[in-house]
């Protein structure tokens, strides 16, 4: 019987108007990798910030081994064994891997002796690190590793990993397999949050799952299926898109040779990318995010104007248009960002529905705006996309970033454009609303719609595209019909190969 | 302990309460440098009420302060408007100084050219052109910063200095009065009924630059309220990011913004030199184009709180004249007040922007 590493007891935290933890009690064995499942705001991070002396708890209790455990900060959970790494990487691009590990340490060593160090560890937990590159050039898979090493130098009893694998490609999410199963073995725990299912099942010994803040189960993820976790994640059976065989028209959106520098020092210059879009279709691009997406994005927004020809609708060169001249022949996008690009953050959601409407119903000729129909629009938006906010007048700041993401996609698709352009469409929006968002997609392309769909979740685009290809490095492999890909397939194209056999042109 | 947290959503109370606090705290502390200033607490709250009581209500000060108020506020006004609408949209212009000199030299030149014609049209014409002349001057920093990315702050500054040796060259030669025995100055246009911008009601202070100044701030309301352009530079001030997305052209919002401020400010400069000041001088400006960057901010770039805001400067620039004479208060004390109505507004603004949280140990 393994013994007991972590023990929390009854673990309450509110904040004002919600109860982030209501008694959560569970147990983490020595050598054991625990999964914490659950839907965003279920309280997974919270809970795991307490733990991590981010945040102290209202009531309740924590043993680590034999001794109460309740760190005041970070530092002090890290003294006592326990490292954590962030979904977001607090990482330095300027610097090199050395002197960003350095950074996170309390007392750091020479950077020549550091160095060995990294090589040491990266070396002998099958992660590959050069200390010397520099941050800013490597890939999301890469910035992982830096943290892992960062917090394996601490030689932790814990790790706690939170949402390690949403950014990484499928090799490199099996080399972080490989390496969490190492750290197993040498009798580490990991506690795992992730509201992947599948790849739960494959590594993870043991499931707590929350929901609403509480402890609504717990499993032994092997012998459970995903369709059992995931009810018990959400509470209630949820249909997933269906998706209807669609026949595809003409030929409605086509880029050819479309290159450009970027604007951003740490950006992806696109060279030579040429793909096209029919009626009734959707072109998933997949890829790691910094391979090129924003700025394919704003080529197709209209932010990045290119020469006329590069882009056409319907035939009808529009490389030079401005976005709001685009909207107007029924081009639309929704840009990742979404406080500060898709959104500005202080005005309030009226004012926000108003940045991509231009037509003669809000605006009139005067230019005067008639803020009863936009209020209206904004109103159409909130209830159908089921937008949580206390008023219309709320700034879009204080919206969670899920609804925030459901009024931007929910603003362009009620428009019901005929191209339609997405980045990231479900980042950070609960199951229920990533269904919700991925069958009104499906729904817009039904309706004669192109739709171009970039992402970094490869289930999504497998779940929702008729076609598919990969942005790598600024290049663009030729789009393929999903249902002729086998994985091997993906992970050729994600690593930048292109497979010569049918691409959709031949389908 | 204190803590403070940011707030999601911009408190409407504060904003509307922290103005007065703001005040409140200026006249306690300016009663206490003046105490200090003059080794006599009790003539303190004195000074005060000189500086910002007796011009308004003061029976011997009030008949020549209340017309003054109007005289001082409204070019101030009239500069802070057009001025918002830059800052709204994050367009620095701090040159409009040198646009509303520019602007008085435009309008001057129409009328010393046209002099001694009488006509209905003069007037009007001297407006216009006015209003040019501080348009064009605007026009240099925009074009600049929209082809070469220069940066407008510094071009819009140091084309005052460009201005101010302008005037002093045309008020010693191309605009001087033939008549002036060679003194420098131009013509005194309150001498020219056609070109004179009189009082609209007798000894009111109320000329046409005033009036003009109350339209610019019921036109700038309405246009943040119910226009577009006025959200295209909202959010343009905003999000620029979301701006562009939105597809609102950068150039064309830089160039709208500098040049509305600098038409404005010409405006400003003519209605003045047709007006209280009568001619164009070496001396002719005094700083309201500076002044009135303060009164935008204090007014938080609203038009109604510009209002009040430069009518509250004017009545410090007054009251301060008063208290200068009958106390033999400083000139620079007065300014130091000044300064401290703007350093209180900016401290007080922490309870819009943020709000206070006890945290336990």
């Amino acid at each position: 019987m393994a013994e007991v590493l972590l023990q929390l007891d009854g673990i309450s935290k509110s904040f004002p108007g919600v109860k982030a933890n209501d008694e959560v009690s569970f147990q983490i064995n020595s050598g054991e990798i625990h999964a914490l499942l659950g839907e965003n705001g279920a309280g997974k991070s919270t809970l795991v910030k307490m733990i991590y002396g981010l945040m102290q708890p209202d009531s309740g209790s924590m043993k680590l081994g034999s001794e109460n455990f309740r760190p005041s900060e970070p530092s002090k959970a890290r003294q006592s064994g326990i490292a954590m790494v962030f979904q977001h990487f607090s990482l330095f691009d300027a610097l090199n891997v050395a002197e960003n590990i350095a950074l996170g340490m309390e007392n750091p060593p020479r950077l020549q002796d550091l160095s060995e160090k990294i090589e040491t560890v990266s070396k002998s937990y099958g992660l590959p690190l050069g200390p010397k590159r520099l941050v800013g050039q490597l890939s999301a898979g890469e910035r992982q590793r830096v943290e892992i090493i960062r917090c394996l130098l601490q030689n932790p009893k814990l790790l706690i990993m939170d949402e390690p694998t949403s950014v990484l490609t499928p090799n490199e999410v099996k080399t972080l397999f490989e390496t969490l199963l190492r750290l197993k073995g040498e009798g580490k725990s990991i506690l795992y949050i992730s509201h992947k299912l599948e790849e739960i099942r494959k590594i993870c010994d043991y499931a707590t799952i929350l929901r609403n803040g509480k402890k609504v189960g717990s499993c032994i993820p092997r012998d459970t299926s995903a369709k059992q976790i995931g009810e018990m994640m959400v509470g209630k059976s949820f249909s997933s898109p269906s998706r209807k065989t669609r026949a595809f028209g003409e030929e409605l959106l086509k880029v050819s040779n479309l290159s450009i520098r970027t604007k951003d020092f740490f950006g992806t210059s696109l060279s030579n990318i040429n793909f096209s879009v029919r009626v009734g279709e959707i072109l998933g691009i997949g890829g790691v995010a910094g391979n090129g997406q924003d700025e394919l994005l704003s080529a197709l927004s209209g932010e990045e104007k290119t020469s006329p020809s590069t882009i056409k609708i319907f035939n009808q060169p529009i490389g030079k248009l401005a976005p709001d001249e685009r909207r107007a022949i029924g081009m639309r996008a929704a840009p990742e960002e979404r406080l500060g690009h898709a959104a500005a953050p202080a005005m309030t959601l009226i004012e926000n529905t108003l940045i991509t409407s231009h037509s003669e119903d809000v605006i009139n000729q005067w230019g005067i705006i008639k803020f009863d129909n936009v209020k209206e629009k904004t109103k159409d938006i909130v209830s159908e996309f089921d937008v949580r906010t206390p008023t219309l007048d709320n700034a879009a700041a204080s919206l969670s970033g899920g609804n925030l993401q459901k009024f931007v996609i929910g603003r362009e698709i009620l428009q019901k454009p005929r191209v339609f352009v997405v980045n990231q469409p479900t980042w950070g929006v609960d199951a229920a609303a990533a269904a919700f968002i991925r069958q009104s997609i499906l729904n817009l392309a039904s309706n004669d719609s192109a739709v171009v769909v970039i992402s970094q979740d490869l289930d999504e685009l497998f779940e929702i595209c008729d076609t598919f290809s990969v942005l790598t490095n600024g290049r663009m492999s030729k789009s393929h019909d999903v249902r002729s890909l086998s994985s091997e397939d993906v992970g050729l194209l994600m690593g930048g190969s292109d497979l010569d056999r049918k691409s959709h042109d031949t389908a | 302990m204190i803590r403070l947290e940011k707030r999601r959503n911009i408190s409407k109370f504060w904003t509307t309460v922290t103005p007065i606090i703001a005040v409140f705290l200026t006249m306690s502390f300016g009663a206490l440098m003046f105490g200090l200033l003059l080794g006599d607490f009790s003539s303190a709250f004195g000074a005060i009420k000189l500086i910002f009581w007796d011009p308004l209500f003061d029976e011997n000060f009030a008949s020549y302060a209340r017309p003054q108020l109007l005289v001082k506020a409204g070019p101030i006004i009239l500069i802070a408007i057009g001025l918002s609408i830059g800052f709204k949209a994050g367009i620095w212009n701090i040159g409009a100084e040198g646009q509303y000199i520019l602007g008085a030299i435009f309008g001057a030149s129409v009328a010393l050219s046209l002099y001694p014609q009488e006509s209905i049209l003069i007037f009007p014409a001297m407006i216009l052109s006015g209003a040019l002349g501080g348009f064009i001057w605007a026009l240099i920093p925009a074009l600049l910063k929209v082809y070469f990315k220069t940066n407008e702050i510094l071009v819009s500054l140091m084309l005052v200095y460009v201005a101010e040796n302008i005037l002093a060259s045309v008020s010693q030669g191309l605009l001087r009065n033939p008549e002036g025995m060679g003194l420098p100055g131009s013509r005194n246009l309150k001498d020219y009924p056609s070109a004179h911008n009189s009082e609209i009601i007798l000894n009111s202070g109320m000329h046409w630059g005033v009036l003009t100044a109350f339209l610019a701030v019921i036109l700038a309301y309405f246009l943040f309220l119910k226009h577009q352009k006025g959200y295209e530079i909202r959010i343009a001030g905003e999000a620029p990011k979301a701006a562009y997305f939105a597809g609102i052209n950068p150039s064309k919002t830089i160039i709208f913004c500098m040049g509305m401020s600098g038409l404005l400010a010409g405006m400003a400069g003519l209605f003045e030199v047709a007006g209280p000041a009568g001619q164009i001088t070496m001396s002719f400006n005094s700083g309201y184009g500076f002044t009135a960057i303060i009164v935008a901010f204090l007014g938080r770039l609203n038009p109604m709180g510009i209002l009040l805001a430069g009518l509250l400067m004017a009545l410090t620039y007054i009251g301060g004249e008063i208290a200068q004479l009958m106390l033999g208060l400083p000139g620079a004390s007065i300014q130091l007040l000044q300064g401290m109505l703007l350093f209180f507004l900016l401290a007080t603004d922490i309870f819009t922007n943020y709000r206070f949280k006890s945290r336990g140990s």
